[in-house]
């Protein structure tokens, strides 16, 4: 990996440090902005979904209208003004897509090329260390690389809406059965209008054999994208997931409102990886993706295990708790993240780990960074329910403020029903430290790398559970968003 | 909703009836307070009511309470129930009214005053209402409105005789009532004052005991305030506690919870001079179906200051405890050192414990860290001593202690370290533990 051009890439756009800003000149095929349930049709009319699915989004659709948009969630502390939901193109989809390439020989030349320049190289000779990628593009996937790798292990990985006409079983079965159609404001809309997204299916039995890697792109203006992934491992399985996302730099802000369901079986384990660099805003809060988004992992079977890691550095706005529900005996369940804030983003994130099994387990480790004016906030629950006896939850969370104008916040629940469980939390707030800093300076080290390298020390502990390639990344991700943060 | 109307004009009744009798320096602030409840009511409200989110505020609000009169009683009855000690300044009060002082009489510079009367002067009841906030907070109102007699406690400056102020609320038990006891402490520079709250009675159906204390902590003031609960389980207890520290001021609280149907303690404490510091500790101990939460907030303001945040709980039975603990830290509060810290020990698998202790920090030059544990009797402990020869019911009772003894063991005044020794041990529950 000496090549640093796994998402980050220079592109020559000048006065920012969002290097990911420019968007691609593709003919798109848009829906006209605005929603109601002839949105939901054409969506689902033009991704030729069966009735059950359609039915499903309609659903969604009517319980999002009855519930009205006060129903959005107020609770956390994030500040912007009320979205117009009606103001947002819902679906969105490069126009040569329409063809569907039966091989990457078939893919439009143009989106190769912006994804290449994206540093994501969609060409198969280009091997990128053994990584099947699913390009997805505003509303759709474009492309899904090693196809005949990925079938003779019996993984099925492929878009979403490929999946629901291949394997509509699968997906009946699965499709919001960790996050309801109902769940909360967002995935109720996401429910209604879901686009495109990656679709996973690991056979019993099988350990995937390269790690899955799905990128997302924001490309359209005005568009929201709505994706939707749905991610299985069946009994003793295991499956290691990227995700990756950038999106142009625009005036005006960019809804995303993804929803992941993870489900693993007796024995399986899903490891799910975020590297999240949408467009943050410039330098005065102006622009940025809105990032809404609802992931949550089911761990259903016995000694099943699922772990969440986050780098969260991009977005305006970051609103997401990853989850697990702990509901096998034994099941185990991580998150670990970091959360970055500069300028004037707001993070509002964490996780909810729910213990209904026995002998359950769950490890959170969460590093928060604010500088400049950037609020961020890890909100946390652990939920111990009568019947988890001998559960365990360890959760540790530290803040590191830089500037006096940023602000760090803490706000776990911690809710015990169960007089075996055994559960602790702590966490700490500090700036970074002046000893420390002092002793790399007179190293002859300069403040802004002083800086750079304790905090990338401070957020060690996480970028090692990310895969090898995306912890290089993670950490050149850090250094760009640090830029200016000190003198 | 209409049966919460019928309760808001029983409110309104009662309060024409009292308005009359009413000190007329209060006049204004009673009328103020009640058109912010009749305004904002109770807080019941389920959904987004992040203040109330573990307790249920609607069992205690859709009861119709009328005012407890006053009755006089015995107060060597007082005696066996509340702790008190011939060297303190004992005062009681029956269902929210002062009945007497049974101290010998102790010679004291500290000027104690009823607010009931009407004689006041002005630099004394200017500070009633003058911390407590009850802009968006119905019985906060409530109490306001309707507060009858209550001591205003006056410390001079450079008063340090360490006297222990001991003030008894003894709520009678009528069925149906409702009392509003309302405290008021200021301090002048450089004294320290020991004050004593209890909250003790109850019985009889239904029963509220609705309080407000203020505490002013002068420049280079000390006060320890110590705050007992113990009512019987159909009481209704919902408490406020609102402290103001200046300059180099100092504020220690315990706090102790053994008994009530539902109780809430809202304690906030806003550091608003330079180096001033509190340390806030208390112990809850719930048990059969008590409802016990500690709500507490601290506000720090200025620079260089310190806070310590530490509440332990021991759960049995169908009990339920809920902590919520908040440090805020504004820009200016450079310097702050900040700790909070909540441990919970659960006996019971019926017992349900909701701990939120939640930090939002302003200022980079800090150092804060809170912590939150929960779990049952270490069985390694308990085995250590089972293997001395200590039987399983005994070694328990002992762990229990120990954990309790933590904060017990912070008391500062003999007298009532040994009553609360006691009365925790007497208190635990006898049946064996189950490992």
């Amino acid at each position: 990996m000496a090549d640093q051009k796994v998402i980050s890439r220079q592109t020559g756009v000048e006065d920012t440090q969002y290097k990911w800003g420019f968007e691609f000149d593709i003919e798109s095929e848009v829906a006209p902005k605005g929603l109601n349930e002839g949105t939901v049709r054409f969506i689902s009319a033009k991704k030729k979904e069966p009735d059950w699915l359609l039915k499903w989004r309609l659903k969604a659709f009517e319980h999002w209208v009855d519930q009205g948009d006060d129903a959005s969630p107020k609770w956390a502390k994030l500040n912007f003004e009320d979205i117009d939901f009606q103001d947002i193109i819902y679906y969105a989809a490069p126009k040569s897509s329409d063809d569907a390439p039966k091989s990457l020989d078939d893919v439009d030349p143009e989106i190769l090329e912006a994804f290449d320049k994206l540093g994501i190289p969609l060409h198969e000779q280009e091997k990128l260390s053994g990584v099947a990628i699913d390009a997805v593009l505003d509303s759709v996937s474009v492309a899904t690389t090693y196809q005949d790798m990925l079938k003779e292990a019996g993984v099925i990985f492929c878009p979403i809406s490929e999946a629901v006409q291949k394997y509509p079983d699968l997906v009946q079965k699965y499709l919001g059965s960790v996050v309801p159609y109902s769940d909360n404001f967002y995935a109720t809309l996401n429910s209604a209008v879901f686009s495109d997204g990656s679709f996973c299916y690991v056979p019993p039995g099988v350990r995937c054999p390269i790690e899955l890697m799905t990128y997302f792109r924001i490309n359209e203006a005005d568009s929201g994208q709505f994706e939707r992934t749905l991610i299985i491992a069946d009994e003793g399985s295991y499956v290691s997931y990227l995700e990756g996302c950038t999106a142009p730099m625009r005036k005006s802000h960019q809804l995303h409102a993804a929803v992941v369901e993870l489900v693993a079986l007796k024995d399986a384990e899903i490891k799910y990886s975020t590297l999240q660099n949408w467009y943050p805003g410039d330098k005065n809060g102006e622009g940025g993706v809105y990032n809404f988004v609802t992931k949550r992992g089911a761990a259903r079977g016995e000694n099943s295990k699922i772990s969440w890691t986050q780098v969260e550095t991009g977005s305006a706005i970051t609103w997401k708790y990853p989850s697990v529900i702990l509901q096998g005996d034994n099941s185990v369940g991580e998150f670990y993240s970091v959360a970055l804030v500069n300028n004037y983003q707001q993070a509002d994130t964490g996780t909810k780990m729910i213990h209904i099994g026995k002998n359950t387990k769950s490890t959170i480790i969460a590093k928060g960074i604010s500088a400049g004016k950037a609020q961020s906030t890890y909100r946390g629950q652990v939920s111990i329910l009568p019947g988890a006896d001998n559960a365990r939850n360890f959760t540790q969370c530290d803040s590191l403020l830089i500037g006096d104008e940023c602000g760090a916040h803490t706000v776990p629940y911690i809710e015990v029903r169960n007089p075996t469980a055994k559960m602790g939390h702590e966490a700490t707030t500090s700036k970074v430290n002046d000893d420390q800093l002092f002793y790399l300076q007179q190293r002859g080290i300069d403040l802004e790398e002083s800086n750079y390298m304790i905090i990338n020390g401070f957020c060690r502990g996480i970028f090692k559970e990310l895969p090898f390639e995306f912890a290089m990344e993670a950490s050149q991700l850090l250094r760009v968003s640090l830029e200016g943060t000190v003198g | 909703m209409q049966e919460t109307s019928l309760i808001l004009n029983k409110y309104e009744e009662d309060f024409d009836s009292i308005s009359s009798n009413n000190p007329k320096w209060s006049s204004d602030l009673r009328n103020k307070a009640m058109d912010t409840f009749r305004e904002i009511g109770f807080p019941v409200r389920r959904k987004g009511n992040e203040k109330w989110k573990y307790t249920n505020a609607r069992p205690i609000a859709s009861v119709e309470y009328s005012s407890a009169k006053f009755e006089k009683i015995d107060s060597d009855d007082i005696k066996l129930i509340a702790p008190w000690h011939e060297s303190w300044i004992n005062l009681l009060f029956v269902n929210g009214h002062y009945q007497e002082t049974f101290s010998d009489n102790l010679s004291t510079n500290i000027q104690i005053s009823n607010m009931a009367s009407d004689d006041l002067a002005v630099n004394l009841t200017s500070n009633v209402g003058g911390i407590m906030d009850y802009s968006d907070d119905g019985f906060a109102a409530l109490n306001t409105a309707f507060m009858s007699d209550g001591p205003i406690i006056t410390v001079p400056e450079g008063e340090n005789s360490g006297i222990v102020i001991n003030l008894i609320f003894y709520n009678q038990g009528l069925s149906d009532t409702v009392n509003y006891p309302r405290v008021l402490i200021t301090t002048g520079g450089n004294s320290t004052v020991n004050v004593i709250e209890n909250y003790v009675g109850g019985s009889g159906d239904q029963t509220f005991t609705n309080s407000v204390s203020e505490i002013y902590v002068g420049e280079d003031a000390t006060v320890n305030h110590y705050r007992l609960m113990n009512e019987t389980d159909d009481t209704y207890d919902v408490g406020y506690g609102r402290v103001r520290i200046d300059t180099n001021g100092t504020f220690n609280s315990r706090s102790f919870f053994r008994g009530c149907g539902i109780g809430r303690y809202d304690l906030n404490v806003s550091i608003e001079g330079e180096n001033a510091s509190c340390d806030l500790q208390g112990l809850y101990f719930t048990n059969g179906a008590q409802h016990m939460d500690n709500f507490i907030n601290i506000d720090h303001v200025r620079p260089n200051c310190q806070s310590n945040l530490f509440y332990k709980g021991i759960l049995a039975g169908r009990s339920r405890a809920v902590f919520g603990g908040t440090v805020l830290v504004r820009k200016e509060a450079q310097k702050t050192d900040s700790i909070q810290s909540d441990k919970n020990l659960i006996l019971s698998p019926h017992a349900e414990v909701d701990s939120k202790p939640a930090l939002f920090i302003y200022a980079d030059d800090v150092k804060c860290a809170h912590g939150a544990t929960a779990g049952n009797i270490d069985a390694d402990t308990v085995f250590y001593m089972r293997s001395r020869g200590i039987d399983l019911e005994a070694a328990s009772r002992l762990i229990i202690y120990g954990f309790a003894g933590e904060i017990i063991d912070t008391v500062e005044i003999p007298e009532l370290r040994s009553y609360l020794a006691e009365s925790f041990l007497n208190s635990l529950p006898s049946h064996r533990f189950e490992f």
